[in-house]
């Protein structure tokens, strides 16, 4: 009956078990293997990008040189970067403001809050689209202000996620805490500083991730409201997929995923994996 | 203790109301300097309301708070010369030790040498010399609540608050924290005011102590007066075990009082009440005040006629039921007529639980300064 299994396993020891084991495998499969194709035809010395015909580096060059591929990029890092500053902010306070007070109608507010997560992105694109229409949005404004109106219809979808995750966090917050600092001679903005705002980092880290990624990848809402000086990476990309699927744009993504991974590497390491574990 | 009798806390008709519910209703009370205070009384009386209007975490409705002379009704907590322990301690589970309990002097602008310095003398006061650089989270709950005392005590405050100090520990530490407190206030001097449900608590640690029921103060006393002398029916209940039993007033001279108890018979007091002839009064008899005889009286009636005239101070019954508890014995006797009387009893020898069982009939017996007249 052994194979290799020296003690016989016990029933929560799930990660011992063949068929669990597999499961798992399968799944990452599943998750990502499409990733793993398009990081490896990257290296593809091919055009048309279908068949394996030798290792090259030369789209990684040729998508660096692609000015506008490059414009693209560094239009949605400064884009994504400051919809998470401005949704922190406003994601923290709109958490606090309905974990502490209670006021008339605070139902409501707090629904109406989540309403950017629930609509349909094309919705709210579309609505977008007409509103800085309406409002006669300027466009030709100079960089980086031309990416305003991106920049807002980003904050509106990604502080809900960065209050709800802060709210979640602030949940367990102990309020004596507060107190014992206040009772110690802290006044409200050092209480705050001191005590809550440590207890709400682990929060606002992960709120922050969210939002960086959510604001970087968004396609549906950006599509409506960008203008044709103010493309982003995913719009880009877009484009230059409708006329042919290069190693080109398999090069520029992985460029993207590994950019990602490596500032979420670089949030984890500074909060520590357990602090973001324990928002939720 | 400093024998100065100077009220430090005033309480001057303060009332607490949350909408329709009154948490505090019109207490005045003086809390004097270097005393142990304690705040008595079941959960929801408004002894923890009474104690957050002290710190400043709750205004009063109405009424005043005095302390050491200034009126405290538009003093935020931060400015107010008095510091509080937590029920949940509330250690800042992100900074260690020292941060912890040298946060009030950062916060005050103490320099950082003097801060090392108190912090590290403030620790060793509660006996956790060493612990500088511990987090919370690798501390015992005992652990953590010395550091909540240290990092109140290190602020030199005029009077210490504490909100249920003992309830999250176990019975040992909560027997041996209580010596400590006791100890330590006697060493720094510092008014202590605590809150408490534990009787035990109150009456071990406590100069005076206030009972608190529905708002209101039942009585303020020693602990020894609060369980000798119980000014009424809730404080006789409240603290310790006790017999109540209803009776008219048949005699009150100031010598010697006596009280007809359908359920208990005739008592007799060494000592007048001041009540009014006649009227429903009620009998306070604690179980360890009472003597229990082998079924035949003679023993009994001679016993209770040494102070008391004939037929007083004597009931009897049957045993329904015993606890054994080591240091006593606890029994539930069934009167003559019907009520139930708690008798306790010392285990003064290792057979002295096999004196009694189960449906023996008994005899008892108590003495005429036992009973406490209560008239309300």
């Amino acid at each position: 009956m052994a194979f290799f299994r020296s003690a016989p396993i016990a029933p929560l020891e799930y990660t011992r078990k063949f068929w669990m084991r597999g499961w798992v495998a399968l799944t990452m499969l599943f998750l990502y293997a499409p990733l793993l194709v398009l990081m490896i035809f990257s290296f593809n010395d091919s055009k048309r990008n279908v068949v394996w015909k030798g290792f090259t580096l030369k789209y990684y060059e040729k998508a660096l040189n692609n000015d506008s591929l490059v414009e693209a990029l560094v239009n949605s890092l400064t884009i994504a970067f400051l919809a998470t500053i401005i949704s922190l902010v406003i994601g923290a306070l709109a958490a606090v403001m309905l974990w502490r007070f209670r006021f008339p109608f605070k139902g409501l507010v707090e629904g109406t809050m989540s309403l950017p997560i629930i609509v349909p992105e094309i919705c709210l694109g579309v609505a977008f689209l007409i509103f800085f229409a309406k409002v006669e949005w300027p466009t030709d404004l100079v960089w980086p202000l031309n990416l305003s109106a991106i920049t807002i219809a980003h904050i509106t979808f990604c502080f809900p996620f960065v209050a709800m995750v802060v709210r979640a966090r602030l949940a367990s917050f102990n309020k004596e805490e507060e107190e014992a600092a206040k009772d110690l001679g802290a006044t409200e903005w050092q209480a705050f500083r001191d005590v809550l705002l440590p207890h709400i980092k682990p929060g606002l880290v992960a709120g922050a991730l969210l939002a960086f990624t959510l604001s970087l990848d968004d396609f549906v809402i950006t599509f409506f409201t960008s203008g044709p000086d103010t493309i982003t990476f995913p719009v880009k990309v877009y484009s230059m997929v409708r006329f042919s699927v290069t190693p080109e744009v398999n090069a520029a993504s992985t460029l993207l995923i590994l950019l990602t991974v490596v500032l979420t590497f670089i949030a984890l390491k500074l909060q520590g994996v357990k602090g973001i574990a324990e928002t939720h | 203790m400093t024998e100065t009798k100077q009220p430090i806390i005033q309480i001057r008709n303060v009332s607490k109301r949350f909408g329709k519910v009154t948490a505090v209703d019109n207490i005045s009370l003086d809390i004097l300097a270097g005393e142990f205070f304690v705040l008595l009384g079941p959960s929801g009386c408004g002894k923890t309301t009474l104690l957050r209007m002290i710190a400043g975490f709750e205004m009063p409705t109405e009424g005043q708070i005095i302390i050491d002379g200034q009126d405290m009704s538009l003093v935020p907590p931060n400015k107010r010369p008095v510091n509080m322990v937590f029920q949940s301690y509330a250690v800042f589970p992100h900074m260690n030790v020292m941060d912890n309990v040298g946060y009030g002097l950062r916060i005050a602008g103490v320099a950082k040498g003097e801060i090392r310095d108190r912090v590290t003398e403030a620790l060793e006061l509660v006996k956790l010399g060493g612990f500088e650089d511990r987090m919370p989270d690798q501390m015992s709950g005992g652990q953590r609540q010395r550091v909540a005392l240290a990092r109140s005590l290190v602020m030199r405050p005029k009077v210490l608050l504490l909100d249920e100090p003992l309830s999250a520990l176990d019975a040992k530490l909560r027997a041996q924290m209580q010596f400590e407190l006791s100890d330590l206030q006697d060493k720094v001097g510092i008014t202590f005011v605590t809150v408490t449900h534990d009787q035990d608590e109150a009456l071990s640690m406590a100069s005076r102590v206030a009972v608190i029921n529905k708002g209101e103060v039942a009585q303020l006393a020693a602990p020894s007066d609060l369980y000798e002398y119980p000014a009424n029916r809730f404080v006789a209940d409240f603290v310790g075990s006790v017999n109540i039993f209803e009776g008219k007033l048949t005699l009150d001279e100031p010598d010697k009082a006596a009280v007809d108890c359908p359920g208990l018979g005739k008592v007799y007091l060494n000592h007048g009440v001041t009540g009014p002839h006649g009227a429903d009064v009620w009998v306070a008899l604690r179980p360890e005040k009472i003597y229990l005889h082998v079924p035949g009286e003679g023993k009994a009636i001679r016993a209770a006629a040494q102070d008391a005239p004939d037929g007083h101070n004597l009931a009897r019954g049957t045993i329904k039921g015993m606890s054994y508890l080591g240091d006593i014995t606890l029994y539930e006797i069934q009167l003559e007529g019907g009520q139930m009387i708690r008798v306790s009893r010392p285990n003064l020898s290792r057979h002295d639980q096999e004196d009694f069982t189960w449906d023996d009939k008994v005899s008892m017996h108590w003495r005429a300064d036992s009973p406490v007249v209560l008239l309300s």
